[in-house]
């Protein structure tokens, strides 16, 4: 009997969060990678403002009618241009952005490298 | 030389730095979205106002037409101030003025045409603000200039005497 309850405690333990944490997890996060425009520094996930209240439920509406993630946030660069989204496209205004981790990386490669060379030599 | 390498690219990745920096001091860290754009109307259909019935954007937007679309509410302060404006549009029988009351309650939205005046020939209802993100806006008061189902002007914020003249120079 001991076991068996213990058993069902474990069952419980392992799957019981499961049954809720799934509600709205697409909607999540699509809004969590979308600015908020009108208030600063958060994501229309964190905010409650009417503008990011709005969004949420465009979101949804969105889902609703079949649109994937990548599609919704096609969508919305279209309205609002690049930097309503967290994980901005390569252009001409975010090449650097892109390429200066990896410039970065390969002239620190070169260094070391190069200095390897020098010390087996 | 090997010397001179070192100090050198410091040199260059401060510059580099410097650079990055400086341009971003300068931009500004408000965002505001392309006010020039050539992208088509939404396509929407919305309860209107003052009508109980439904209406399309095919129905309210004809081609070879001028019109002035308006985002409003009765809340609005700055609305309330550009009211005048909209009103001395609305004479010119060159431009139709459509609304869209933006997350309003239609008691007040009502008593704000009452006193003020209503330019509008149509007003569509936003009411939870999705309408208005179709749109591509973000706040109250939004103006746009539509031509041939297309978005030629945009203005954010109220509208003054200045872009009155802008106004009436795009539709003459």
């Amino acid at each position: 009997m001991k076991i068996f309850k213990a058993f069902i405690i474990i069952f419980f333990l392992l799957f019981y969060n499961n049954l809720y944490a799934n509600e709205n997890s697409q909607r999540n996060e699509i809004t969590k990678n979308l600015r908020c425009l009108i208030c600063q520094g958060q994501s229309v996930y964190d905010s409650d403002s009417d503008f990011a209240n709005s969004m949420k439920i465009l979101v949804d509406k969105k889902l609703d009618q079949g649109l994937s993630e990548k599609e919704i946030y096609i969508y919305f660069k279209e309205k609002y241009g690049d930097w309503i989204l967290y994980d901005p496209g390569l252009n001409k205004n975010t090449y650097l952005l892109w390429l200066l981790p990896i410039l970065i990386f390969v002239f620190g490669g070169a260094i070391i490298f190069k200095r390897s060379i020098f010390k087996n030599n | 030389m090997k010397k001179k390498l070192i100090p050198y690219s410091i040199i260059l990745i401060f510059l580099i730095i410097f650079a990055v920096f400086y341009k971003s001091l300068k931009d500004t860290n408000i965002y505001t979205p392309d006010t020039k754009i050539n992208n088509d109307i939404p396509i929407f259909s919305a309860d209107l106002l003052l009508l109980n019935e439904n209406s399309s954007s095919s129905e309210i937007f004809e081609l070879d037409k001028f019109y002035l679309f308006n985002i409003w509410a009765s809340w609005c302060v700055p609305c309330r101030d550009e009211h005048p404006i909209l009103m001395s549009l609305s004479k010119n029988n060159k431009l139709t003025i459509i609304g869209m009351n933006y997350k309003d309650k239609k008691k007040n939205a009502k008593s704000f045409l009452d006193e003020l005046g209503n330019p509008y020939k149509k007003i569509i209802v936003d009411k939870n603000g999705t309408n208005s993100i179709e749109w591509g806006a973000f706040g109250v008061p939004e103006t746009f200039i539509i031509y041939n189902n297309k978005i030629i002007k945009k203005y954010i914020g109220p509208l003054n005497q200045e872009l009155l003249m802008e106004i009436q120079k795009i539709i003459k």
